[in-house]
């Protein structure tokens, strides 16, 4: 198998969002469907919806205490070996936990109170290296389109997997670079064609504002760093991007991985994932994956009944993350073969029929 | 502008909302607590999903697809994703039911 294959894409399928793709979904009635939906009595599900300031408060409480404190360890003993298990752990709250931060916050449904989740968002925005504004919409595109080629912008799985890509990533060795020219590029004043693909022109002030924020801090930090001369405040700020990024792709990358492309259904193209509680802590419920799709309006810490409410009308969740990526890894390596090739879980019966297309057109 | 006899009030939830079609228009109408009532647009003005699945909390309507957020009592969006206000129209309740003036 030639190096190159692992890192190129089918000539044939473009994942852009300006692309042939794009203007196929649309025309196949892909985009900006009616998804399938497990029914859940509305009075069920207004229960569930209900938001809180009290789990919020406390998570946010303990992970920015633990940040603080490994933080503040790592800075006693630099230059000890101590260090490095005390920055391993720092990393990953800086930039494997502040990604559900960011995603829950983003919702607005972690916190009951808004300028809660306002502050957590910005912070978590900025420790993703992400444009708080630009990842607003493209997020909410992705829950619009998830997983529809030419539409979604958060397809982190394409086919046939950029492998080493993906490799590279568990130490943010290409995302952190596309990340940071990004915001230098929002910084400047522009946008990429797909970032305004889904950046209504409105809102661009708004991301400019927010890039060159975000530039300042890190410019700030080149200083600190260049007058203490050391990469000391680089460890604590932006650094961890790169080495604390590992657990969030073994965590997210089951999210959607080997799954289905181009249908209505996220039964079909989400994957749940039992994990433990220390893990849940970290993720904030997200590997409850396709429930939060089905229900985006229900908070994190309500995930595990939802879960409860739909499971019999859902292929049953993998029992761990050894056992998602177990299911995971023999579909990537075939999709280098075969781009055809994708998981199809299997719906209990009597449950509701996979929607494969829009209503009326491919239902089975 | 005409008054139309929508539902009755006992029809909503305290904190909830109701889907009203009138007209080839969709609405929604919503009860706060007791007899405070309110009418708006049905659909949402971000990417027009019914609001009738979202989650009414004090005088804010949450769309259940992206989570954008309007005042009930005014349509104002609160922010991102939604950009553009809601349309608002009166609406009272008399002997029971809901009466909402529609154009
Ligand atoms: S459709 Fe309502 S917030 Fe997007």
């Amino acid at each position: 198998m030639g190096l190159m294959k692992l890192i190129t894409f089918p000539m044939d399928r473009s994942y852009s969002l300006t692309g042939p793709e794009a203007q196929k979904a649309v025309a196949a009635g892909l985009a900006n469907a009616d998804w399938y939906r497990t029914p859940v009595d509305r009075k069920r599900l207004k229960a569930l919806m209900q938001r809180a300031d009290g789990p919020a408060l406390r998570d946010t409480a303990l992970w920015l205490g633990l940040l603080g404190a490994t933080g503040a360890a790592g800075i006693a003993l630099w230059g000890s070996g101590w260090a490095v298990p005390v920055f391993l752990v720092y990393g990953v709250l800086y930039a494997s936990a502040a990604d559900s931060r960011w995603h829950e916050c983003g919702h607005g449904t972690a916190f009951r109170t808004r300028w809660m989740n306002d502050v957590v968002y910005q912070i978590a925005s900025f420790l993703m290296m992400r444009n708080p504004v630009v990842w607003r919409w493209s997020h909410a595109r992705h829950h619009t389109d998830t997983i529809i080629v030419g539409r979604d912008p958060e397809i982190s799985g394409m086919r046939p997997p950029q492998l080493i890509v993906i490799g590279l990533n568990f130490l943010g060795l290409v995302s952190v670079p596309q990340s940071f020219a990004a915001l230098v590029r929002n910084a400047l004043g522009r946008l990429a064609p797909d970032e305004a693909d889904y950046v209504p022109d409105s809102e661009r002030p708004k991301a400019v504002r927010a890039a060159r924020i975000h530039m300042g801090i890190y410019g700030a930090t080149l200083i600190a760093c260049i007058a203490a001369g050391s990469i000391l405040p680089a460890m604590l700020i932006g650094l961890p991007r790169f080495y604390g990024i590992w657990l969030l792709l073994v965590m997210g990358l089951p999210q959607h991985l080997g799954l289905a492309e181009d249908v209505l259904d996220h039964r079909l193209n989400s994957r749940t994932v039992h994990m433990n509680r220390v893990l849940r802590f970290v993720y904030w419920n997200m590997n409850y994956h396709m429930e939060h799709h089905m229900y985006p309006m229900v908070p994190y810490h309500r995930l595990p009944d939802l879960h409860e409410a739909v499971k019999h009308d859902c292929p049953p969740a993998a029992r761990s993350l050894w056992a998602a990526w177990r299911e995971i890894v023999p579909c990537v390596v075939r999709q280098l073969r075969d781009p055809h090739h994708f998981i199809r879980p299997q719906l209990p019966p009597g449950a509701g029929a996979p929607r494969y297309g829009p209503m009326g057109q491919a239902a089975e | 502008m005409a008054e139309i006899d929508a539902c009755g009030l006992d029809e909503i939830d305290e904190e909830d909302l109701l889907r009203f079609d009138h007209g080839g228009h969709s609405y929604a109408i919503y009860r706060i607590t007791g007899d405070e009532v309110y009418c708006t647009d049905g659909l949402c003005t971000h990417e027009q999903v019914h609001l009738e699945d979202g989650l009414v909390m004090e005088h804010v309507i949450e769309c259940p697809r992206h989570n954008g957020r309007f005042d009930i009592r005014t349509g104002k969006a609160l922010g991102a994703p939604v950009c553009i206000d809601l349309a608002t129209y009166p609406a009272r309740v008399v002997n029971g039911r809901v009466l909402v003036d529609l154009p």
